[in-house]
């Protein structure tokens, strides 16, 4: 098959065309309770404790921290040794703390700069603590190197790790360099999951430890990626941006990308392909501090008031 | 041909250290006394509103944790460029402001406010230990009471007197460590140099916010603001002290109105009594020892 090519002053340019959109009140308000369940609340620290991610879990299962309506978020996301500290705090949560995912890194992130054998088992541990998802980073070093069937195996061999658990795929876009590089990475993910019978997967952008993370240019080129393989397949394949979106705006500015881009696929009617990109089983956002600022903005909007740092608790 | 084309200024918002214009686009002109155009001046909104407490929010823990010498120097070098722009700021007094009844003319008025700048200068490290004591308590330990900047502080400037005021109002709110969000509807032209003042005085970027625009349209949204710690303001119209009481009411902001000040008067403008309103008082225990 031969690769598509990125025009990257274009791929810039129509990136940029998405933050120009006006957005009026009403769908404003429909956009960011949409941005807030589609958060995988994130933390990835050396310092990690577990009381830091049974903290964290309380903020997913209740953003608002009990003084506004708000959705769940999607997931946690955390390293795999506290998967299960993760599950074990949401369960305890009730149904709101249920219905909340747990993701784990794993497969040596964030380098990914260990032994096939490590990294599979490493994978298995968190599967096995409880968590329902696994975001796995591929090995750049072997992309960049021109090795592609490694990355395609090591691909192949997670979903088969994973079990039951859905699999997202970082391509640290961050050190792949050029867009079409991004392009081809996807484009090689998406082949090796579906060659792999991968049901629910997702490619990601970034592991949030390399800058730049998730940029817009570089979301849109993985997202046609993803339209030009359901175009083909009629499958679908998730996108989780991650890293650097930490304002209410820039959520919105993301999902305006994904509608016009994936969402309108099939004319976007309920039951259409486009609907079921919209949700949070096919988009995700990996971040933290953009919990806080949809919930300032949303109570902006219900209030009429600019809230304080103070007003809603950190996770 | 000596004609040439005058340049004239746009005076643009100062925020976060820069001289953005509105968000919003919205401008006005400037008409001097004769009716020619002075320049043109942003009118802030809301959002204008939010960035400047948003940069007044994270420029206050680096001026809070400053020595008070230090926020003093800095202080008296703003009185210092002040000096240094007598002659601007007399020409756009006298184009773009009627002197009130009795208050004091261009000239007079850039001379007090470098007066008071001098005067808060001196105050940034002594308040302490004019507001500040030691409590006599009968027992085996000191207590000891100490002024803290109480955090980002809205000021709300009366119409006229633009520069004067501004100065009065600003400078002993700033020199305790609080940053400030200020909103004139005074002569915008006058209150932007005084951005220019501040930007070249080593004041760190976000301690002064300075919008100009309608005080009708952004006051209500500066005393609802929840991130706003105090507002303070002087010779406001009746129903906008009221939105103030509303508004500062929600999360119990450190108020301060005042009324028929005369900004001329040394004697009642120096004084730590503008320096207490936004302070809080901390009080700590410290054993005495052997």
């Amino acid at each position: 098959m031969p690769r598509a090519t990125v025009d990257a002053v274009m791929a810039e340019q129509r990136a940029a065309s998405f933050t120009r959109r006006s957005i009026k009140a009403e769908s404003k308000g429909a956009a960011l309770r949409l941005a807030l369940s589609m958060v995988d609340l994130t933390t990835l620290e050396g310092k990690d404790t577990p009381e830091k991610v049974r903290s964290l879990c309380r903020k997913a299962a209740d953003p608002g921290d009990g003084t506004l309506d708000l959705p769940a978020v999607a997931a946690v996301c955390v390293y795999p040794t506290l998967a299960g500290v993760a599950r074990g705090a949401l369960d305890a949560l009730g149904s709101r703390g249920r219905g909340v995912k747990v993701a784990a890194v794993a497969t040596g992130f964030p380098s990914g700069q260990y032994p096939l054998k490590v990294r599979l088992a490493d994978v298995r541990r968190a599967v096995e603590a409880g968590a329902d998802e696994i975001d796995m980073v591929i090995s750049r070093g072997a992309f960049l190197a021109g090795d592609r069937r490694r990355v395609r195996e090591e691909i192949a061999q997670t979903v088969e790790a994973c079990g039951r658990a859905h699999l997202k795929v970082i391509l640290e876009t961050g050190e792949l360099e050029t867009l079409d590089n991004v392009r081809a990475a996807s484009d090689l993910a998406i082949e090796a999951l579906d060659g792999a019978g991968a049901h629910g997967a997702f490619i990601k952008t970034s592991t949030g430890k390399v800058e730049p993370a998730a940029t817009m240019p570089v979301t849109l080129v993985m997202l046609e990626a993803i339209r030009d393989h359901y175009l083909a397949t009629g499958r679908l394949i998730g996108m989780k941006p991650a890293g650097g979106i930490r304002t209410a705006k820039q959520a919105v500015h993301y999902l305006v990308m994904l509608h016009e881009t994936l969402g309108v696929l099939e004319g976007g009617g309920p039951g259409s392909a486009g609907a079921k990109f919209m949700t949070p089983d096919w988009f995700r956002f990996g971040a933290s501090a953009l919990v806080n600022d949809l919930c300032r903005q949303i109570a902006w909007l219900e209030r009429g008031r600019y809230m304080a740092r103070y007003d809603f608790a950190e996770a | 041909m000596t004609d040439r084309l005058a340049v004239a200024k746009t005076y643009k918002l100062f925020i976060a250290g820069a001289f953005p214009r509105s968000e919003s686009g919205r401008s006005e002109v400037i008409a001097g006394a004769d009716g020619r155009v002075v320049g043109h001046s942003c009118r802030a909104s809301r959002k204008d509103l939010r960035d400047a407490v948003v940069a007044a929010r994270k420029a206050l823990g680096g001026w809070s944790n400053a020595t008070p010498y230090l926020r003093g120097q800095i202080l008296y070098r703003m009185a210092e460029m002040l000096e240094g722009k007598r002659a601007e700021f007399e020409s756009l007094l006298a184009q773009t402001e009627r002197p009130p009844a009795g208050g004091p003319d261009a000239r007079a008025q850039v001379t007090l406010a470098v007066d008071r700048l001098v005067a808060f200068a001196g105050w940034a490290d002594k308040y302490h230990h004019v507001l500040g004591c030691q409590n006599g308590v009968s027992a085996p330990y000191w207590n000891i009471t100490v002024p803290e900047p109480t955090g980002v502080i809205g000021v709300v400037c009366p119409p006229s007197v633009a520069l004067l005021a501004l100065v009065s109002l600003a400078a002993p709110i700033v020199c305790t460590g609080n940053t400030v969000v200020a909103i004139s509807p005074a002569s915008p032209a006058v209150v932007s140099v005084f951005g220019e003042v501040c930007a070249t005085s080593d004041l760190p970027g976000g301690v002064v916010n300075l919008l100009t625009g309608s005080t009708a349209e952004l006051v209500p949204h500066l005393a609802k603001h929840r991130d706003v710690d105090g507002i303070c303001a002087a010779d406001c119209p009746p129903e906008l002290e009221r939105e103030i009481r509303l508004g500062t009411a929600d999360n119990m902001k450190r108020t301060s109105l005042r009324r028929a000040v005369d900004w001329a008067d040394a004697q009642a403008c120096h004084g730590p009594g503008w320096i207490e309103p936004f302070v809080e008082f901390k009080t700590v225990w410290h054993p005495i020892g052997a």
